[in-house]
Protein backbone atom coordinates (compact mmCIF):
# COMPACT_ATOMS: atom_id res chain seq x y z
CA UNK A 1 0.00 0.00 0.00
CA UNK A 2 2.85 2.43 0.67
CA UNK A 3 4.67 1.39 -1.97
CA UNK A 4 1.82 2.39 -4.17
CA UNK A 5 1.38 5.35 -2.50
CA UNK A 6 4.90 6.18 -3.28
CA UNK A 7 4.49 5.73 -7.04
CA UNK A 8 1.04 7.31 -7.45
CA UNK A 9 1.55 10.41 -5.70
CA UNK A 10 4.81 11.53 -7.62
CA UNK A 11 2.65 11.10 -10.95
CA UNK A 12 -0.05 12.97 -9.26
CA UNK A 13 2.12 16.36 -8.42
CA UNK A 14 3.61 15.98 -12.08
CA UNK A 15 -0.32 15.60 -13.71
CA UNK A 16 -0.89 18.58 -12.00
CA UNK A 17 2.25 20.37 -13.28
CA UNK A 18 1.95 20.08 -16.43
CA UNK A 19 -2.01 21.13 -16.04
CA UNK A 20 -1.16 24.18 -14.79
CA UNK A 21 1.15 24.80 -17.63
CA UNK A 22 -1.35 23.89 -20.03
CA UNK A 23 -4.05 25.72 -18.59
CA UNK A 24 -1.86 28.93 -18.14
CA UNK A 25 -0.95 29.08 -21.58
CA UNK A 26 -4.84 28.76 -22.46
CA UNK A 27 -5.79 30.88 -20.64
CA UNK A 28 -2.83 33.26 -22.04
CA UNK A 29 -4.03 32.30 -25.75
CA UNK A 30 -7.25 34.21 -25.56
CA UNK A 31 -7.34 37.74 -26.75
CA UNK A 32 -7.22 40.64 -24.40
CA UNK A 33 -5.37 41.47 -20.74
CA UNK A 34 -6.13 43.71 -18.25
CA UNK A 35 -4.03 46.48 -19.95
CA UNK A 36 -6.47 46.04 -23.00
CA UNK A 37 -9.58 46.35 -20.63
CA UNK A 38 -7.65 50.06 -18.99
CA UNK A 39 -7.11 50.96 -22.56
CA UNK A 40 -10.77 50.68 -23.42
CA UNK A 41 -12.04 52.41 -20.24
CA UNK A 42 -9.53 55.46 -20.82
CA UNK A 43 -9.16 57.10 -24.57
CA UNK A 44 -5.79 59.20 -23.38
CA UNK A 45 -3.61 56.29 -22.67
CA UNK A 46 -0.82 55.99 -25.46
CA UNK A 47 1.63 53.86 -26.57
CA UNK A 48 4.31 54.88 -24.48
CA UNK A 49 1.86 54.80 -21.12
CA UNK A 50 0.98 51.20 -22.41
CA UNK A 51 4.97 49.89 -22.74
CA UNK A 52 4.96 51.26 -18.86
CA UNK A 53 1.84 49.60 -17.52
CA UNK A 54 3.46 46.14 -19.26
CA UNK A 55 6.28 46.39 -17.82
CA UNK A 56 4.84 47.07 -14.52
CA UNK A 57 2.33 44.28 -14.29
CA UNK A 58 4.92 41.55 -16.27
CA UNK A 59 3.25 41.70 -18.93
CA UNK A 60 6.03 41.88 -21.30
CA UNK A 61 7.01 38.79 -20.43
CA UNK A 62 6.68 35.70 -22.36
CA UNK A 63 4.09 33.78 -20.92
CA UNK A 64 6.18 30.63 -19.88
CA UNK A 65 7.78 33.39 -17.91
CA UNK A 66 4.93 34.50 -15.71
CA UNK A 67 3.95 30.90 -15.31
CA UNK A 68 7.16 30.16 -13.78
CA UNK A 69 7.18 33.20 -11.47
CA UNK A 70 3.40 32.00 -10.35
CA UNK A 71 4.62 28.32 -9.53
CA UNK A 72 7.22 29.28 -7.34
CA UNK A 73 4.64 32.19 -5.73
CA UNK A 74 2.60 28.70 -5.60
CA UNK A 75 5.45 26.80 -3.65
CA UNK A 76 5.81 29.80 -1.09
CA UNK A 77 1.95 29.37 -0.39
CA UNK A 78 1.10 32.52 -2.42
CA UNK A 79 -1.58 32.31 -4.92
CA UNK A 80 -1.42 35.60 -5.97
CA UNK A 81 -4.41 38.10 -6.61
CA UNK A 82 -7.74 37.75 -8.38
CA UNK A 83 -8.24 40.32 -11.02
CA UNK A 84 -11.35 40.17 -11.57
CA UNK A 85 -12.24 40.81 -7.80
CA UNK A 86 -8.99 42.98 -7.09
CA UNK A 87 -8.90 40.61 -3.89
CA UNK A 88 -6.40 37.92 -2.72
CA UNK A 89 -7.85 34.70 -5.22
CA UNK A 90 -7.90 32.06 -2.15
CA UNK A 91 -9.75 34.77 -0.79
CA UNK A 92 -12.12 35.02 -3.49
CA UNK A 93 -12.28 31.43 -4.06
CA UNK A 94 -13.54 30.31 -0.11
CA UNK A 95 -17.22 31.36 -0.17
CA UNK A 96 -17.83 29.58 -3.67
CA UNK A 97 -16.02 26.60 -1.90
CA UNK A 98 -18.61 26.47 0.89
CA UNK A 99 -21.56 27.12 -1.04
CA UNK A 100 -20.50 24.22 -3.80
CA UNK A 101 -19.50 22.49 -0.94
CA UNK A 102 -23.28 22.38 0.92
CA UNK A 103 -25.18 22.41 -2.21
CA UNK A 104 -23.02 19.14 -3.95
CA UNK A 105 -22.79 17.20 -0.63
CA UNK A 106 -26.33 17.65 0.18
CA UNK A 107 -26.81 16.60 -3.27
CA UNK A 108 -24.26 13.79 -3.57
CA UNK A 109 -25.41 12.30 -0.22
CA UNK A 110 -29.38 12.03 -1.33
CA UNK A 111 -28.08 10.58 -4.60
CA UNK A 112 -25.84 7.93 -2.89
CA UNK A 113 -28.22 6.52 -0.38
CA UNK A 114 -31.17 6.44 -2.92
CA UNK A 115 -29.21 5.24 -5.77
CA UNK A 116 -27.33 2.51 -3.40
CA UNK A 117 -30.64 1.63 -2.10
CA UNK A 118 -32.87 1.41 -5.24
CA UNK A 119 -29.94 -0.42 -6.79
CA UNK A 120 -30.05 -2.70 -4.17
CA UNK A 121 -33.60 -3.20 -4.53
CA UNK A 122 -33.42 -3.91 -7.81
CA UNK A 123 -30.97 -6.88 -7.80
CA UNK A 124 -32.52 -8.27 -4.68
CA UNK A 125 -36.24 -8.30 -5.45
CA UNK A 126 -36.84 -8.99 -9.48
CA UNK A 127 -39.98 -7.29 -9.60
CA UNK A 128 -38.12 -4.02 -8.88
CA UNK A 129 -35.80 -4.21 -11.94
CA UNK A 130 -37.87 -2.79 -14.27
CA UNK A 131 -39.13 0.19 -12.30
CA UNK A 132 -35.90 0.90 -11.23
CA UNK A 133 -34.21 1.04 -14.66
CA UNK A 134 -37.03 2.82 -16.08
CA UNK A 135 -36.59 5.70 -13.46
CA UNK A 136 -32.93 5.51 -14.10
CA UNK A 137 -32.88 6.02 -17.80
CA UNK A 138 -35.56 8.93 -17.04
CA UNK A 139 -33.18 10.89 -14.74
CA UNK A 140 -30.01 10.60 -16.60
CA UNK A 141 -31.94 11.48 -19.87
CA UNK A 142 -33.39 14.73 -18.34
CA UNK A 143 -31.52 17.68 -19.28
CA UNK A 144 -30.62 19.70 -15.53
CA UNK A 145 -31.15 22.47 -16.53
CA UNK A 146 -34.52 21.97 -18.05
CA UNK A 147 -35.39 20.06 -14.85
CA UNK A 148 -34.43 22.94 -12.78
CA UNK A 149 -36.87 25.05 -14.94
CA UNK A 150 -39.43 22.64 -14.29
CA UNK A 151 -39.22 22.46 -11.21
CA UNK A 152 -39.14 25.58 -10.11
CA UNK A 153 -42.38 26.11 -12.71
CA UNK A 154 -44.06 23.76 -10.25
CA UNK A 155 -42.88 24.48 -7.11
CA UNK A 156 -41.92 28.23 -6.96
CA UNK A 157 -44.60 29.36 -9.48
CA UNK A 158 -47.41 27.22 -9.33
CA UNK A 159 -47.72 26.37 -5.98
CA UNK A 160 -45.25 29.15 -4.66
CA UNK A 161 -44.19 26.91 -1.47
CA UNK A 162 -40.48 27.65 -2.26
CA UNK A 163 -38.36 30.52 -3.79
CA UNK A 164 -37.39 30.35 -7.34
CA UNK A 165 -33.73 30.71 -6.50
CA UNK A 166 -30.80 32.79 -5.08
CA UNK A 167 -29.68 32.56 -1.62
CA UNK A 168 -31.56 33.66 1.77
CA UNK A 169 -31.04 37.24 2.90
CA UNK A 170 -31.79 35.76 6.99
CA UNK A 171 -28.87 33.80 8.46
CA UNK A 172 -31.79 31.39 9.58
CA UNK A 173 -30.87 27.52 8.91
CA UNK A 174 -35.07 26.68 7.98
CA UNK A 175 -34.06 29.74 5.26
CA UNK A 176 -31.10 28.60 3.89
CA UNK A 177 -32.72 24.78 3.81
CA UNK A 178 -35.38 26.23 2.14
CA UNK A 179 -33.53 27.77 -0.73
CA UNK A 180 -31.88 24.55 -1.04
CA UNK A 181 -34.43 22.12 -1.72
CA UNK A 182 -34.80 23.12 -5.35
CA UNK A 183 -31.09 23.07 -6.60
CA UNK A 184 -30.27 19.95 -4.36
CA UNK A 185 -33.60 18.05 -5.84
CA UNK A 186 -32.51 18.65 -9.31
CA UNK A 187 -28.87 17.45 -8.63
CA UNK A 188 -29.58 14.79 -6.78
CA UNK A 189 -31.78 13.41 -9.51
CA UNK A 190 -29.25 13.62 -11.64
CA UNK A 191 -26.53 11.77 -10.11
CA UNK A 192 -28.99 9.40 -8.56
CA UNK A 193 -28.99 6.89 -12.15
CA UNK A 194 -25.45 6.22 -12.08
CA UNK A 195 -25.27 4.33 -8.35
CA UNK A 196 -28.34 2.87 -8.59
CA UNK A 197 -26.86 1.40 -12.32
CA UNK A 198 -24.07 0.34 -11.27
CA UNK A 199 -25.24 -1.01 -7.88
CA UNK A 200 -27.84 -3.09 -9.33
CA UNK A 201 -25.08 -4.48 -11.72
CA UNK A 202 -22.60 -5.31 -9.47
CA UNK A 203 -24.95 -7.18 -6.80
CA UNK A 204 -26.77 -8.76 -9.41
CA UNK A 205 -22.64 -10.53 -10.07
CA UNK A 206 -22.32 -11.16 -6.63
CA UNK A 207 -25.13 -12.66 -5.79
CA UNK A 208 -24.37 -15.24 -8.23
CA UNK A 209 -21.46 -16.19 -6.45
CA UNK A 210 -21.12 -19.67 -5.27
CA UNK A 211 -20.40 -18.29 -1.93
CA UNK A 212 -23.69 -16.97 -1.69
CA UNK A 213 -25.30 -19.72 -2.27
CA UNK A 214 -23.49 -21.26 0.35
CA UNK A 215 -24.24 -18.67 3.12
CA UNK A 216 -28.00 -19.98 2.28
CA UNK A 217 -27.04 -23.20 2.21
CA UNK A 218 -25.87 -22.53 5.77
CA UNK A 219 -29.09 -21.12 6.66
CA UNK A 220 -27.71 -17.33 6.85
CA UNK A 221 -31.05 -15.05 6.76
CA UNK A 222 -31.93 -12.91 3.62
CA UNK A 223 -31.20 -9.61 5.71
CA UNK A 224 -27.88 -10.55 6.77
CA UNK A 225 -26.54 -11.58 2.86
CA UNK A 226 -28.18 -8.83 1.62
CA UNK A 227 -25.86 -5.90 4.19
CA UNK A 228 -23.21 -8.38 4.94
CA UNK A 229 -21.97 -10.31 2.39
CA UNK A 230 -22.76 -8.84 -0.65
CA UNK A 231 -22.78 -5.11 -0.27
CA UNK A 232 -19.38 -5.00 0.69
CA UNK A 233 -18.27 -6.89 -2.26
CA UNK A 234 -20.21 -4.97 -4.78
CA UNK A 235 -19.34 -1.73 -3.01
CA UNK A 236 -15.89 -1.96 -5.04
CA UNK A 237 -16.69 -0.76 -8.46
CA UNK A 238 -19.07 2.14 -6.90
CA UNK A 239 -15.89 3.86 -4.99
CA UNK A 240 -14.49 4.41 -8.34
CA UNK A 241 -17.80 7.00 -9.12
CA UNK A 242 -17.67 8.13 -5.43
CA UNK A 243 -14.53 9.25 -6.07
CA UNK A 244 -15.40 10.90 -9.17
CA UNK A 245 -18.33 12.81 -7.61
CA UNK A 246 -15.91 13.82 -4.89
CA UNK A 247 -14.24 15.90 -7.84
CA UNK A 248 -17.94 17.16 -8.53
CA UNK A 249 -18.04 18.29 -5.17
CA UNK A 250 -15.44 20.44 -5.18
CA UNK A 251 -15.95 21.59 -9.33
CA UNK A 252 -19.34 22.68 -8.36
CA UNK A 253 -22.35 22.41 -10.83
CA UNK A 254 -22.59 25.40 -13.19
CA UNK A 255 -26.08 24.41 -14.62
CA UNK A 256 -27.87 24.31 -11.42
CA UNK A 257 -25.87 27.40 -10.05
CA UNK A 258 -26.65 29.67 -12.75
CA UNK A 259 -30.58 28.71 -13.18
CA UNK A 260 -30.61 29.09 -9.52
CA UNK A 261 -28.65 31.94 -9.54
CA UNK A 262 -26.23 30.52 -6.44
CA UNK A 263 -22.92 31.69 -5.96
CA UNK A 264 -20.62 28.52 -5.87
CA UNK A 265 -17.37 27.18 -8.03
CA UNK A 266 -19.15 26.49 -11.34
CA UNK A 267 -19.75 29.80 -11.57
CA UNK A 268 -16.60 31.12 -10.52
CA UNK A 269 -14.28 28.75 -12.80
CA UNK A 270 -16.06 29.63 -15.95
CA UNK A 271 -15.93 33.73 -14.88
CA UNK A 272 -12.45 33.46 -14.06
CA UNK A 273 -11.43 31.43 -16.97
CA UNK A 274 -13.58 33.58 -19.46
CA UNK A 275 -12.40 36.60 -17.46
CA UNK A 276 -8.68 36.11 -18.21
CA UNK A 277 -8.00 35.69 -14.65
CA UNK A 278 -5.20 33.80 -14.67
CA UNK A 279 -4.40 33.35 -10.66
CA UNK A 280 -8.30 32.31 -9.61
CA UNK A 281 -8.64 29.94 -12.46
CA UNK A 282 -6.19 28.47 -11.75
CA UNK A 283 -6.12 28.08 -8.38
CA UNK A 284 -9.93 26.53 -8.35
CA UNK A 285 -8.77 24.34 -11.64
CA UNK A 286 -5.61 22.78 -9.25
CA UNK A 287 -8.37 22.43 -6.26
CA UNK A 288 -10.42 20.59 -8.39
CA UNK A 289 -7.92 18.48 -10.80
CA UNK A 290 -5.90 17.77 -7.09
CA UNK A 291 -9.07 16.59 -5.05
CA UNK A 292 -10.27 14.25 -8.09
CA UNK A 293 -6.51 12.81 -8.55
CA UNK A 294 -6.19 12.30 -5.02
CA UNK A 295 -9.81 10.66 -4.83
CA UNK A 296 -9.37 8.45 -7.21
CA UNK A 297 -6.14 7.46 -5.55
CA UNK A 298 -7.68 7.09 -2.34
CA UNK A 299 -10.38 4.77 -4.26
CA UNK A 300 -7.75 2.90 -5.16
CA UNK A 301 -6.49 1.87 -2.03
CA UNK A 302 -9.61 1.31 -0.41
CA UNK A 303 -10.45 -0.95 -3.54
CA UNK A 304 -7.87 -2.85 -2.66
CA UNK A 305 -8.36 -3.23 1.41
CA UNK A 306 -12.05 -4.15 0.13
CA UNK A 307 -10.21 -6.54 -2.35
CA UNK A 308 -7.21 -7.84 -1.44
CA UNK A 309 -6.77 -9.48 -4.75
CA UNK A 310 -6.17 -6.55 -6.40
CA UNK A 311 -3.12 -5.60 -4.82
CA UNK A 312 -1.03 -8.71 -6.06
CA UNK A 313 -0.18 -7.21 -9.39
CA UNK A 314 1.16 -3.63 -8.30
CA UNK B 1 -34.29 -6.51 -27.64
CA UNK B 2 -37.54 -4.50 -26.87
CA UNK B 3 -34.90 -2.01 -25.45
CA UNK B 4 -32.87 -2.84 -28.57
CA UNK B 5 -36.36 -2.05 -30.87
CA UNK B 6 -37.79 0.96 -28.71
CA UNK B 7 -34.13 3.02 -28.40
CA UNK B 8 -34.15 2.74 -32.10
CA UNK B 9 -38.06 3.75 -32.71
CA UNK B 10 -37.56 6.58 -30.84
CA UNK B 11 -34.25 7.81 -32.97
CA UNK B 12 -35.79 6.82 -36.02
CA UNK B 13 -38.73 8.59 -35.12
CA UNK B 14 -37.20 11.76 -34.55
CA UNK B 15 -34.71 11.47 -37.48
CA UNK B 16 -37.99 11.45 -39.86
CA UNK B 17 -39.01 14.60 -37.68
CA UNK B 18 -35.55 16.09 -38.62
CA UNK B 19 -36.34 14.97 -42.18
CA UNK B 20 -39.58 16.46 -42.54
CA UNK B 21 -39.11 19.55 -41.12
CA UNK B 22 -38.86 21.51 -44.28
CA UNK B 23 -42.37 20.35 -45.50
CA UNK B 24 -44.53 20.60 -42.52
CA UNK B 25 -43.00 24.00 -42.55
CA UNK B 26 -44.21 25.09 -45.92
CA UNK B 27 -47.43 22.97 -45.19
CA UNK B 28 -48.04 25.15 -42.33
CA UNK B 29 -46.88 28.50 -44.17
CA UNK B 30 -44.74 29.58 -41.70
CA UNK B 31 -40.69 30.41 -41.25
CA UNK B 32 -39.11 28.61 -37.74
CA UNK B 33 -36.31 31.63 -38.18
CA UNK B 34 -38.88 34.89 -39.26
CA UNK B 35 -39.84 36.34 -36.28
CA UNK B 36 -43.72 38.34 -36.26
CA UNK B 37 -44.24 39.62 -33.27
CA UNK B 38 -48.01 40.11 -33.61
CA UNK B 39 -48.73 36.71 -32.57
CA UNK B 40 -45.93 36.06 -30.31
CA UNK B 41 -46.82 33.68 -27.58
CA UNK B 42 -50.31 31.94 -29.05
CA UNK B 43 -51.67 29.15 -27.44
CA UNK B 44 -51.85 26.10 -29.71
CA UNK B 45 -53.68 26.92 -32.90
CA UNK B 46 -54.42 25.41 -36.37
CA UNK B 47 -52.27 27.75 -37.97
CA UNK B 48 -49.17 26.77 -35.21
CA UNK B 49 -50.00 23.28 -33.30
CA UNK B 50 -47.83 23.87 -30.60
CA UNK B 51 -48.35 27.76 -30.56
CA UNK B 52 -45.59 30.11 -30.51
CA UNK B 53 -42.28 31.65 -28.98
CA UNK B 54 -42.21 34.78 -27.37
CA UNK B 55 -41.06 36.20 -31.23
CA UNK B 56 -44.20 34.99 -32.72
CA UNK B 57 -42.27 31.84 -34.06
CA UNK B 58 -43.81 28.95 -34.84
CA UNK B 59 -42.51 26.32 -31.79
CA UNK B 60 -43.20 23.07 -33.97
CA UNK B 61 -41.20 23.96 -37.13
CA UNK B 62 -38.44 25.38 -34.62
CA UNK B 63 -38.80 21.58 -32.85
CA UNK B 64 -38.34 19.81 -36.22
CA UNK B 65 -35.35 22.07 -37.14
CA UNK B 66 -33.54 21.76 -33.84
CA UNK B 67 -34.13 18.07 -34.30
CA UNK B 68 -31.44 18.26 -37.53
CA UNK B 69 -29.09 20.24 -34.83
CA UNK B 70 -29.23 17.85 -32.26
CA UNK B 71 -28.84 14.66 -34.37
CA UNK B 72 -26.32 15.86 -36.39
CA UNK B 73 -24.66 17.10 -33.09
CA UNK B 74 -25.17 13.69 -31.41
CA UNK B 75 -23.79 11.54 -34.12
CA UNK B 76 -21.26 13.98 -35.96
CA UNK B 77 -19.44 14.35 -31.81
CA UNK B 78 -20.02 10.22 -31.19
CA UNK B 79 -18.08 9.55 -34.78
CA UNK B 80 -15.10 12.10 -34.16
CA UNK B 81 -14.95 10.62 -30.33
CA UNK B 82 -15.19 7.13 -30.97
CA UNK B 83 -12.39 7.52 -34.12
CA UNK B 84 -10.16 9.52 -31.68
CA UNK B 85 -10.62 7.14 -28.90
CA UNK B 86 -9.93 3.68 -30.76
CA UNK B 87 -7.42 5.61 -32.58
CA UNK B 88 -5.54 6.47 -29.24
CA UNK B 89 -6.72 3.09 -27.46
CA UNK B 90 -5.23 0.88 -30.57
CA UNK B 91 -1.70 3.25 -30.48
CA UNK B 92 -1.68 2.73 -26.67
CA UNK B 93 -2.42 -1.11 -26.57
CA UNK B 94 -0.28 -1.76 -29.67
CA UNK B 95 2.67 -0.09 -29.18
CA UNK B 96 2.69 0.54 -24.87
CA UNK B 97 5.86 1.88 -23.81
CA UNK B 98 6.25 5.27 -23.20
CA UNK B 99 3.16 6.03 -26.07
CA UNK B 100 0.54 4.18 -23.95
CA UNK B 101 1.94 5.96 -20.51
CA UNK B 102 1.54 9.67 -22.18
CA UNK B 103 -1.61 8.82 -23.81
CA UNK B 104 -3.18 7.68 -20.66
CA UNK B 105 -1.64 9.90 -18.77
CA UNK B 106 -3.52 12.71 -20.78
CA UNK B 107 -6.31 10.75 -20.33
CA UNK B 108 -6.14 11.03 -16.66
CA UNK B 109 -5.41 14.88 -16.77
CA UNK B 110 -8.68 15.20 -19.21
CA UNK B 111 -11.00 13.03 -16.81
CA UNK B 112 -9.37 15.30 -13.62
CA UNK B 113 -10.87 18.21 -15.06
CA UNK B 114 -14.46 19.98 -14.46
CA UNK B 115 -15.64 18.79 -18.35
CA UNK B 116 -18.50 21.32 -18.04
CA UNK B 117 -16.45 24.97 -17.39
CA UNK B 118 -13.73 23.61 -19.64
CA UNK B 119 -16.54 23.30 -22.65
CA UNK B 120 -17.42 26.61 -21.80
CA UNK B 121 -14.69 27.98 -22.40
CA UNK B 122 -13.71 26.12 -25.48
CA UNK B 123 -16.80 26.97 -27.03
CA UNK B 124 -16.23 30.87 -25.85
CA UNK B 125 -13.08 30.77 -27.78
CA UNK B 126 -13.40 32.83 -31.40
CA UNK B 127 -13.22 29.73 -33.70
CA UNK B 128 -11.42 31.72 -36.45
CA UNK B 129 -8.14 31.44 -34.28
CA UNK B 130 -8.20 28.10 -34.94
CA UNK B 131 -9.13 28.69 -38.54
CA UNK B 132 -12.69 27.20 -38.45
CA UNK B 133 -15.27 29.54 -40.28
CA UNK B 134 -17.05 31.90 -38.49
CA UNK B 135 -21.15 32.30 -38.37
CA UNK B 136 -23.67 29.80 -39.73
CA UNK B 137 -25.37 27.33 -37.91
CA UNK B 138 -22.80 25.04 -39.71
CA UNK B 139 -20.04 26.57 -38.68
CA UNK B 140 -21.20 26.30 -35.46
CA UNK B 141 -22.27 22.65 -35.93
CA UNK B 142 -18.69 22.22 -36.85
CA UNK B 143 -17.13 24.26 -33.35
CA UNK B 144 -20.00 21.77 -31.23
CA UNK B 145 -18.32 18.01 -32.30
CA UNK B 146 -15.07 19.50 -32.32
CA UNK B 147 -15.27 21.00 -28.90
CA UNK B 148 -16.77 17.66 -27.64
CA UNK B 149 -14.50 15.60 -29.41
CA UNK B 150 -11.49 16.95 -27.06
CA UNK B 151 -12.89 15.60 -24.59
CA UNK B 152 -15.62 12.72 -25.56
CA UNK B 153 -12.27 10.60 -26.52
CA UNK B 154 -11.15 9.79 -22.87
CA UNK B 155 -13.60 6.88 -22.52
CA UNK B 156 -13.39 5.24 -25.64
CA UNK B 157 -9.76 5.31 -25.73
CA UNK B 158 -8.95 3.75 -22.08
CA UNK B 159 -11.86 1.06 -23.06
CA UNK B 160 -10.24 0.14 -26.77
CA UNK B 161 -7.17 -0.10 -25.02
CA UNK B 162 -8.17 -2.23 -22.14
CA UNK B 163 -9.92 -4.79 -24.98
CA UNK B 164 -7.10 -4.45 -27.44
CA UNK B 165 -4.22 -5.11 -24.74
CA UNK B 166 -6.84 -8.11 -23.40
CA UNK B 167 -6.85 -9.91 -27.19
CA UNK B 168 -3.36 -9.32 -27.72
CA UNK B 169 -2.40 -11.17 -24.69
CA UNK B 170 -4.13 -14.30 -25.50
CA UNK B 171 -2.52 -17.31 -26.56
CA UNK B 172 -4.10 -17.97 -29.70
CA UNK B 173 -3.07 -14.38 -31.02
CA UNK B 174 0.31 -14.74 -29.61
CA UNK B 175 0.78 -17.68 -31.21
CA UNK B 176 -0.21 -16.29 -34.87
CA UNK B 177 2.26 -13.28 -34.49
CA UNK B 178 5.07 -16.21 -33.33
CA UNK B 179 3.97 -17.84 -36.97
CA UNK B 180 4.82 -14.57 -38.67
CA UNK B 181 0.91 -13.44 -39.11
CA UNK B 182 2.01 -9.36 -40.18
CA UNK B 183 0.33 -6.89 -37.62
CA UNK B 184 -1.91 -5.07 -39.98
CA UNK B 185 -3.85 -8.46 -40.18
CA UNK B 186 -3.10 -9.57 -36.25
CA UNK B 187 -4.88 -6.23 -36.00
CA UNK B 188 -8.17 -6.92 -38.44
CA UNK B 189 -8.91 -10.80 -37.66
CA UNK B 190 -8.02 -10.79 -33.22
CA UNK B 191 -8.17 -7.19 -32.47
CA UNK B 192 -11.48 -5.46 -34.47
CA UNK B 193 -14.08 -8.02 -33.55
CA UNK B 194 -13.56 -8.07 -29.91
CA UNK B 195 -13.50 -4.23 -30.43
CA UNK B 196 -16.61 -4.19 -32.44
CA UNK B 197 -19.08 -5.02 -29.27
CA UNK B 198 -17.60 -2.67 -26.91
CA UNK B 199 -17.51 0.30 -29.48
CA UNK B 200 -21.11 0.03 -30.52
CA UNK B 201 -22.43 0.53 -27.01
CA UNK B 202 -19.91 3.49 -26.20
CA UNK B 203 -20.73 4.98 -29.42
CA UNK B 204 -24.56 5.04 -28.90
CA UNK B 205 -23.69 6.60 -25.37
CA UNK B 206 -21.61 8.69 -26.64
CA UNK B 207 -24.25 10.17 -28.87
CA UNK B 208 -26.39 10.74 -25.75
CA UNK B 209 -23.68 12.19 -24.10
CA UNK B 210 -23.28 15.31 -27.36
CA UNK B 211 -26.86 15.68 -27.68
CA UNK B 212 -26.86 16.61 -23.81
CA UNK B 213 -23.78 18.63 -24.21
CA UNK B 214 -24.92 19.98 -27.08
CA UNK B 215 -28.87 21.54 -25.33
CA UNK B 216 -26.66 22.45 -22.80
CA UNK B 217 -24.05 24.62 -24.04
CA UNK B 218 -27.12 26.21 -26.64
CA UNK B 219 -29.14 26.62 -23.71
CA UNK B 220 -26.37 28.67 -22.30
CA UNK B 221 -25.86 31.05 -25.34
CA UNK B 222 -22.52 29.30 -26.58
CA UNK B 223 -24.21 26.80 -28.75
CA UNK B 224 -26.00 27.05 -31.93
CA UNK B 225 -26.83 31.13 -32.23
CA UNK B 226 -30.17 32.13 -33.38
CA UNK B 227 -31.84 32.30 -35.41
CA UNK B 228 -30.93 29.09 -36.28
CA UNK B 229 -32.86 27.13 -33.79
CA UNK B 230 -31.54 23.83 -31.67
CA UNK B 231 -33.28 22.34 -28.54
CA UNK B 232 -31.49 24.02 -25.94
CA UNK B 233 -31.55 27.52 -27.40
CA UNK B 234 -34.94 27.18 -27.66
CA UNK B 235 -34.67 26.72 -23.56
CA UNK B 236 -32.59 29.85 -23.50
CA UNK B 237 -35.42 32.06 -22.57
CA UNK B 238 -37.38 29.63 -20.86
CA UNK B 239 -36.25 31.05 -17.59
CA UNK B 240 -37.37 34.40 -17.95
CA UNK B 241 -40.81 33.08 -19.68
CA UNK B 242 -41.86 30.86 -16.76
CA UNK B 243 -44.43 33.31 -14.85
CA UNK B 244 -45.42 34.34 -18.66
CA UNK B 245 -45.06 31.17 -20.55
CA UNK B 246 -44.20 27.95 -18.66
CA UNK B 247 -46.07 25.85 -21.54
CA UNK B 248 -42.98 27.21 -23.98
CA UNK B 249 -40.08 25.05 -21.83
CA UNK B 250 -42.29 21.87 -22.23
CA UNK B 251 -41.71 20.53 -25.29
CA UNK B 252 -37.59 20.92 -26.30
CA UNK B 253 -37.02 19.95 -23.08
CA UNK B 254 -39.22 16.60 -23.78
CA UNK B 255 -37.30 15.98 -27.19
CA UNK B 256 -33.69 16.27 -25.53
CA UNK B 257 -34.84 13.26 -22.80
CA UNK B 258 -36.56 11.42 -26.04
CA UNK B 259 -33.63 11.45 -28.04
CA UNK B 260 -31.04 10.96 -25.05
CA UNK B 261 -33.19 8.11 -23.90
CA UNK B 262 -33.17 6.35 -27.03
CA UNK B 263 -29.52 6.16 -27.43
CA UNK B 264 -29.27 5.42 -24.22
CA UNK B 265 -31.88 2.40 -24.46
CA UNK B 266 -30.37 0.99 -28.13
CA UNK B 267 -26.99 1.47 -26.35
CA UNK B 268 -27.94 -0.99 -23.23
CA UNK B 269 -29.81 -3.14 -25.56
CA UNK B 270 -26.75 -3.68 -27.16
CA UNK B 271 -24.95 -4.01 -24.21
CA UNK B 272 -27.60 -6.92 -23.96
CA UNK B 273 -27.58 -8.38 -26.85
CA UNK B 274 -23.92 -9.18 -26.37
CA UNK B 275 -23.75 -10.87 -23.00
CA UNK B 276 -26.56 -13.16 -24.68
CA UNK B 277 -24.06 -13.94 -27.03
Amino acid sequence: MLRMIAWRLPQIVATLVILSLAAWLAIGAMPGDPISLAMMADPRLGPADIERMRALHGLDQPLIARWWAWASGVLHGEFGYSRLFARPAAEVLWPALRGSLALLGAALAIAATLGIAAGMLAALRPRWRAPVDAVALVSQALPSFWLGILLIILFAVTLGWLPAGGTPDSGSAVEAARFLILPVATLAIAHLAAYARHTAAAMAEVLRAPWITAARARGAPESRIAFRHALPNAAVPLLSILALDAGALVSGALITETVFARPGMGKLLTDAVMGNDHNLALLALLLVAGTTLLATLAADLAQRALDPRLGRDG
Amino acid sequence: MTRLRLGLAILILLAAAAVAAPWVAAWLGVDPEVPDLLTRQSGPSAAHPLGTDELGRDILARLLFGARVSLAVGLAAALASTTIGLAAGLLAAWLGGWVDAVLMRLADGLLALPALPLLVLLAAMDPATIGLPRGGALADVLRIVLILAIFGWVGVARLSRAAAISVLARDHVRAARALGVGEARLLRRHVAPALAAPLTVAGSLAVAGAILAESTLSFLGLGIQPPASSWGNMLANAQDLVFSAPMAALWPGLAIAAAVAGAMLVADGLRREDALR
